[in-house]
């Protein structure tokens, strides 16, 4: 049995709110450098050129991407030959986010209690998700999910007899109706499958894919990925939904089994400030 | 593009705004209020009860933003937009006193907001989303003039200087939205 401290735990997802929040992903950048190359809005392409002038400011000087430094959300992946000592699991990332988003001057974006509203002063609680492994292995991975996009993200429950046409043309009605909102150019994570929450989880965990872009290893999963970049960005919404090629950098899809009499879409939106960093402990 | 931006200064009057066109590039000099959802809140609610407001409203430009804390040395965090729809409810009636511009992201506003923009004569602009660290170098000075108690969602006063933006909605029913996409769809 392999112990892990929580003060590492604490110490790691610390470091990660604050990375998450300055660097930009090399693939994002490479993808927003692809998108500068065929765009052809005069506005889109300035757009898409302060994007890339942005992530190379922040690098430089160490400041955060975006104002809105998100929700923080953690994924944990836990084998289960792991044991936590020195406390709590939930305690300790929620103290390692304190402690990154006060050390890294990022802004505390939550509220305590939904109805109410009132700050929480220092960005906790994270939205936790934990999945047990096999083995040894325990890797974390903090992203920072802003609220613009996430807000133009949405679930349907389909009928079967919906089918491929069903989700995609679910899929594009979502994106439509964002418009510029979300900050397009976005990256577009769907969940097709499972049980009303499992779609949504799986929609988020699509946008967690690595490198930006790559393809599902399902050939038809796959080539459904591609069509939808492709009608996404022939809507013309364009960098900030002011018009253009560039709409969309990537579409993440991830399936899952579902009953004989539900077919489940999720899609979680995110940002070109699309802001994770991972660890293995 | 830069040779093309049209330079403003801060507060606007009625022939600035009659200038402007959708899609035209600007430069913003001067002052910007900053303010999102809950100081719109207590700035409309002040107007409802017949209050005094912490400032005056005619020819400002309220920029929609919630800043990250400074470090140490600067004069403001990473301050790039917030969705600008979100105001749609309040911004009417700030224009009503006089507010010429209001500057997010995000869009279309909604009718109702598109209509008053062409009654009180006041522009949308749009800055880059998520472009947050560029944008702060534009900033010259920041203090909150009220509603500190909220943090990043306070009322804040800004110097800025070459402040880049693009003009989405003008005084004559332009929307930029709806012209980029009928030219860009396929
Ligand atoms: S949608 Fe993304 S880029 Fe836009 S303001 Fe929110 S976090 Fe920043």
């Amino acid at each position: 049995m392999r112990e892990i401290h929580c003060d590492q735990i604490t110490a790691a997802v610390a470091k990660l709110c604050v990375e998450a929040n300055y660097f930009l992903g090399a693939d994002v950048v490479q993808a927003l450098e692809g998108a500068l190359k065929r765009e052809n809005s005069p506005v889109g392409r300035e757009i898409l050129k302060q994007l890339i002038e942005n992530a190379d400011i922040a690098r430089a000087e160490q400041v955060p991407l975006c104002q809105d430094t998100g929700f923080t959300v953690v994924l944990v992946e836990l084998g289960q030959d792991v044991r936590i000592v020195g406390g709590s699991l939930v305690d300790a990332i929620n103290e390692g986010v304190r402690q990154g988003y006060q050390e890294g001057f990022l802004r505390y974006s939550i509220v305590g209690d939904p109805l109410l509203r009132k700050n929480t002063g220092d960005n906790t609680p994270a939205c936790i998700h934990v999945e047990v492994l096999p083995g040894e292995v325990f890797k974390l991975t903090v992203m920072a999910k802003g609220a613009g996009c996430e807000n133009m993200s949405a679930l349907k429950m389909l009928k079967p007899s919906d089918g491929i046409e069903g989700v995609k043309g679910f899929v594009m009605k979502v994106i439509k109706e964002g418009g510029g909102n979300p900050c397009p150019p976005i990256i577009v994570g769907v969940g097709i499958g499972g049980t009303f929450e499992l779609a949504a989880y799986l929609s988020k965990k699509a946008l967690l894919r690595r490198p930006l872009g790559s393809h599902h290893p399902e050939p038809t999963v796959a080539s459904l990925e591609e069509e939808l970049l492709r009608a996404i960005n022939e809507s013309g919404l364009g960098p900030m939904g002011l018009g253009g090629r560039t709409t969309a950098l990537a579409v993440h899809l991830e399936t899952y089994s579902c009953h004989i009499a539900s077919l489940p879409v999720a899609v979680n939106i995110d940002c070109h400030s699309h802001r994770f960093k991972q660890i293995w402990l | 593009m830069d040779a093309e931006a049209i330079r403003l200064t801060t507060p606007l009057t009625d022939e600035d705004v009659s200038r402007l066109r959708m899609g035209d590039r600007v430069l913003l000099d001067g002052i910007l209020y900053g303010a999102r959802d809950a100081a719109h809140k207590r700035l409309v609610e002040l107007i409802e009860k017949g209050g005094k407001l912490p400032f005056d409203l005619a020819g400002q430009v309220i920029y929609y933003v919630g800043p990250t804390p400074p470090k140490p040395g600067q004069v403001i965090g990473s301050a790039g937009p917030t969705t600008a729809t979100r105001m749609d409810k309040y911004a009417p009636v700030l224009m009503a006193k006089g507010l010429k511009g209001t500057i997010g992201k995000g869009g279309p506003r909604s009718k109702e907001m598109r209509e008053a923009m062409m009654v009180y004569r006041s522009i949308y602009f749009l800055t880059t989303g998520g472009a947050s660290a560029l944008i702060a170098r534009h900033f010259r000075r920041s203090e909150v003039v009220a509603y500190a108690d909220l943090g990043p969602e306070a009322l804040f006063r800004f110097e800025v200087e070459d402040f880049p933006a693009i003009v989405v909605n003008d005084i004559y029913g332009g929307d930029l939205f709806e012209e980029g996409i009928r030219r860009y769809a396929r």
